[in-house]
């Protein structure tokens, strides 16, 4: 997958923050394994600046940053998955997917949300994480998450998950015309502190023919043009 | 091959500069320019460093500060649409207000091209090789101590240096040559600006031999690397010469004049980062091989050395950081030179060894960054201190308040001659 995405970072007054970054994601076909890259287009600081994320759903991830001004690549601590994204209100594990075995789930009931069938499921993480409790919407057609709210240890809402905008994106043609739906707008509220943040998807596309190699320090140094332009 | 590539280098120096004067013309009318192709940025920044021991060194500025300075930075880049090929110009305009100067400083000019499993770059660059933090064996590039020790942002702290790079990647091996005809020393303090050791502070005669630039005193630069079992490994070679001069004096007891020459160097290194421990390790090595004076003979020229660094990072909880390292620095042919080396001068230690901390946290989702790093020199009882605290007020407007402490049992080690030089910084930086 590649998209083009735009992050705003709201606080409680209504400051706005923004970061535009460019995200190519490599889902292995086996054993939950992923790779992906951001490329940094926006604000001035982190211009030009590239993360790489190579995801083991066994083990730690690997994490290295490129830091253009110092010519510098260099791996990151990375223990914590459930650590913000940017400062965002995101998670490292909301932007490339939290394991399906990392909770256990137990579907609660069936109910509209809007006009959409979903299902309502709640999920306990296995092993201690900032949240105790997580209750989706889940659309019945497309499998994608339409709310999440997340509970703390008081069984407080704390974090609250939207879907706003989901859009179908169109792979190939033909017989061998494939449909993703997308969620292309999202947003994560925090219901403590009033700050959220609003993620915008532009340019969405699939199947782009990235192999394992393409995930290299080489590209992280030089994204190819095709990538970031 | 290496005419060649002089004659490139000359022809690139020309084209950057008429680039360059392109730049300063582009600005004005950047947004018309918007779709072709073309990107302009930059940013203002402002550096103020005042010393805070109240003590001024006798140079001529008679100064309390390090800097006070003005930088306007102008980023262009401009890309090909038909190949895989770019061009990248980063240039300083500077007012030294302290100095009462006004300057260029082109940090990077180069032209990157792609063909196949070949990256080259060519021009004025930045490298940055080897796993340690701020601490540095296999990064065998010129680096600038001054901006380092006075508060500059941490970017200022390389020099770009003159030259070729070619990258090759592939499965099994990757590999970056850097082809470098033109020396450029680091820029280390001077004593119009910083107290420092100096045991020839009176002889202001000083003629500087930098290696002329012949096509033997090309520099070369090679790193190969690859991921073994999921740990990144680098073997490294370098040919050149020491970036911090050795001292001639006409004679030892009565000098008139230093001459300050840059001996020629080799190093073979090797570096291992993989995470551990819920965490990232880093071990580093390399052995410098001081060519002009093998055996330690010359008093002037830095002998042979092995260096070692081990490192750890770990993240102790969201936004909180702790990196440690321990490095260790082994002087070969030590009696050779303690025989050598004029009486009354300070003897350095047959090893030195120094353990570095960091720790960072962001708060305010990551707009307040609270820092300290710092280095305590085991062997030689010395140390530098470096807090900071940096804010960002906008996307555009950040602000960073630090400072620099330095101290040592001796005035002659490496930072405790910089004792009377602790200073505090405010810089302010405007990104558009």
């Amino acid at each position: 997958m590649k998209a083009r995405v735009t992050m705003e970072l709201i606080d409680k007054q209504g400051g706005k923050r923004t970061r535009e970054m460019t995200m190519l994601r490599r889902d292995d076909s086996e054993g939950g394994k992923q790779k992906y890259f951001i490329y940094f287009h926006e604000p001035g600081d982190v211009r030009g600046m590239t993360f790489m994320v190579w995801k083991d759903p066994v083990k730690e991830d690997d994490r290295w940053i490129f830091i253009p001004a110092v010519d510098l690549v260099r791996r990151i601590a990375a223990d914590d998955k459930r650590s913000s994204f940017v400062g965002s209100d995101f998670t490292y594990e909301d932007v490339s997917g939290r394991d399906v075995a990392s909770d256990t789930h137990t579907l609660l009931r069936k109910e509209n949300l809007g006009d959409t069938n979903c299902y309502v499921v709640q999920s306990l993480p296995a092993e201690t994480v900032d949240y105790t409790k997580r209750i989706s919407w889940i659309d019945m057609k497309s499998f994608l998450p339409l709310k999440e709210e997340y509970y703390d240890a008081q069984n407080e809402l704390f974090r609250v998950f939207t879907a706003v905008r989901i859009e179908e994106i169109a792979v190939g043609e033909g017989g061998r015309r494939k449909v993703f739906p997308t969620v292309t707008k999202r947003t994560m509220n925090n219901e403590r502190t009033g700050h959220r943040t609003e993620v915008v998807f532009q340019s969405v596309s699939y199947n782009l023919g990235l192999s394992d190699e393409d995930f290299s320090e080489r590209n992280m140094r030089r994204p190819p043009s095709s990538w970031i332009r | 091959m290496l005419r060649v590539l002089e004659n490139i280098e000359t022809q690139f120096n020309r084209y950057s500069l008429l680039l360059l004067l392109l730049t300063t013309a582009a600005a004005e009318s950047a947004f018309a320019l918007a779709d072709k192709n073309l990107e302009i940025h930059g940013f203002f920044l402002g550096n103020f460093t005042g010393r805070t021991t109240g003590l001024r060194p006798a140079g001529k500025e008679q100064s309390d500060f390090l800097l006070a300075e003005e930088r306007v930075r102008l980023d262009l880049a401009a890309w090909s649409e038909s190949i895989e090929a770019s061009l990248k110009i980063k240039t300083d305009f500077f007012n030294d207000a302290q100095a009462g100067e006004f300057g260029l400083d082109l940090r990077e000019a180069y032209l990157d091209l792609t063909t196949g499993d070949f990256d080259f770059r060519l021009g004025r660059q930045i490298a940055t090789w080897g796993v340690g933090d701020l601490l540095f064996i296999n990064d065998v590039f010129p680096k600038d101590w001054v901006s380092f020790f006075s508060g500059r942002p941490l970017e200022y702290l390389k020099i770009g240096v003159d030259g070729v790079r070619a990258s090759y990647s592939s499965r099994a091996l990757n590999a970056v040559l850097l082809v470098v005809p033109f020396f450029e020393p680091d820029n280390l303090p001077e004593l119009d600006r910083f107290f420092l050791f100096d045991p020839f502070g009176a002889v202001l005669s000083r003629p500087e031999e930098k290696p002329s630039t012949a096509f033997d005193n090309t520099e070369l630069a090679l790193r190969l690397y690859r991921k073994i079992k999921g740990i990144d490994i680098s073997g490294y070679f370098y040919k050149g010469f020491w970036r911090i001069p050795g001292i001639k004096p006409d004679n030892f007891v009565a000098p008139v004049s230093l001459m300050t020459f840059y001996p020629e160097l080799y190093v073979y290194g090797l570096s291992a980062q993989g995470g551990a421990f819920g965490g990232v390790l880093s071990f580093e090595t390399g052995y410098y091989y001081s060519n002009a004076d093998n055996h330690g003979n010359d008093p002037a020229i830095l002998n042979s050395q092995g260096r070692f660094l081990l490192g750890y990072q770990k993240q102790l909880q969201e936004d909180l950081t702790l990196g440690v390292q321990y490095y260790f620095e082994l002087m070969k042919d030590y009696s050779a030179y303690k025989n050598s080396f004029p009486p009354g001068f300070p003897l350095q230690k047959k090893y030195r060894d120094t353990f570095t901390l960091r720790l960072e946290q962001l708060l305010d989702h990551q707009t307040l960054k609270l820092s300290l790093f710092s280095f305590y020199g085991l062997a030689d009882d010395e140390y530098l201190i470096q807090p900071q605290m940096s804010y960002k007020f906008s996307d555009d407007l950040s602000a960073s308040l630090g400072a620099n402490i330095f101290g040592g049992e001796k005035e002659t080690t490496f930072l405790g001659q910089y004792n009377k030089n602790d200073n505090v910084y405010l810089s302010a930086r405007f990104e558009f």
